[in-house]
């Protein structure tokens, strides 16, 4: 319980910090596609996260992950919101009702199935889910941390390529091609600190 | 309020507050207090934006035992408005539709169905009847 509560509000400050530092370069990039907030859409959810930290870290996991989606659905205030409210609210409710064989990418899977249900969403129409199923797929390899986070920002990268189809970014249609997916974008940031914390604090 | 009226009730959900209060303001002309009406528009900070937790207050206020339909704006508007209902819970949020229908003539035309006392199901269907 006591490492629990460190490993969260670790996970959380991580976050926190990682995202105010690309609050900038994620507006830019929702700029060339979409309405130009999710830095600071994303910077308000992970603060209102952070305000609530000392609460979360004292929880089971599977309790503070699903209050931490339920913070993000309130503070984001955009599409992000539901989308990683949804992935982290569906964690803590599989983690809580898992068989014990049941191990964290297939949590992790099911979660993220939710979160494409949310969004009405596939692989490769240029959201974070085309940065969540690599990672899930690196997971489930049990791939060293360092190259689940290397993952994540070359499928951040993969979505420039791409056309949107889902969002603000679809209105554009072919002109949302040569411009990296903000969601993806700030996904791929959350996962490598995700991991570089993972890995500083908890060296395999 | 609403539990006294048996009409189905509108929520109106803009990024913009100025948007989504002015179609309130429309359809209140157009239907006065008979239908329960409430909107909710931008951010927790009232920017440009949508509000899960602003949502759900909404619908709460323009609750009717004949159900609310409500009108969304662009895409974070309607996956807001899911997870609104959603924590809504049930049994109350199989009540509760979203409109595939233009934001100002749907929500117009819609409280002017429900102010005639049509179910929430004839109030959404005619909505969605303007859609192309």
């Amino acid at each position: 319980m006591q490492g629990e509560s460190v490993l969260v509000a670790g996970l959380i400050e991580a976050c926190r910090v990682t995202i105010a530092a690309n609050r900038d370069h994620l507006c830019e990039l929702d700029r060339e596609i979409g309405d130009g907030d999710h830095g600071t859409n994303m910077q308000r959810g992970c603060e209102a996260v952070s305000a609530e930290e000392k609460d979360l870290a004292r929880l089971p996991l599977p309790d503070a992950l699903e209050k931490i989606g339920l913070t993000l659905v309130m503070n984001i205030g955009g599409a992000a919101g539901p989308l990683y409210g949804t992935l982290l609210m569906e964690m803590g409710r599989k983690l809580r009702n898992r068989d014990r064989e049941e191990e964290f990418p297939v949590v992790l899977k099911q979660a993220i199935d939710a979160v494409a249900r949310r969004g009405r969403a596939h692989a490769g129409d240029k959201t974070l889910l085309d940065v969540l199923y690599p990672v899930h797929d690196a997971l489930a390899q049990r791939s060293p941390l360092t190259d689940v986070a290397r993952r994540a920002e070359l499928s951040a990268d993969l979505t420039a390529p791409m056309k949107a189809m889902r969002g603000r970014a679809s209105y554009l249609g072919d002109r949302s091609i040569g411009h990296v997916d903000p969601g993806a974008s700030s996904c791929a940031l959350l996962t490598t600190a995700i991991c570089r914390y993972l890995q500083e604090n908890y060296p395999e | 309020m609403s539990e006294k009226t048996a009409n189905v009730g509108i929520v109106i959900v803009s990024h913009s507050p100025l948007v989504a209060q002015g179609i309130a303001d429309m359809v209140r002309q157009m239907v006065g207090d008979c239908v329960p009406l409430a909107w909710s528009g931008g951010n927790v900070r009232g920017e440009l934006g949508t509000d899960a937790g602003g949502i759900l207050r909404a619908i709460e206020a323009a609750w009717s035992d004949a159900g609310v339909a409500i009108f969304v704006d662009l895409g974070g508007a309607e996956t807001n408005s899911e997870m609104a209902i959603e924590m809504l819970g049930s049994p109350r949020s199989k009540f509760v539709s979203i409109c595939n229908a233009p934001l100002v003539e749907g929500a117009v035309i819609a409280a002017a169905e429900a102010s005639g006392g049509a179910s929430l199901a004839k109030v959404v269907a005619t909505a969605e009847e303007l859609s192309p």
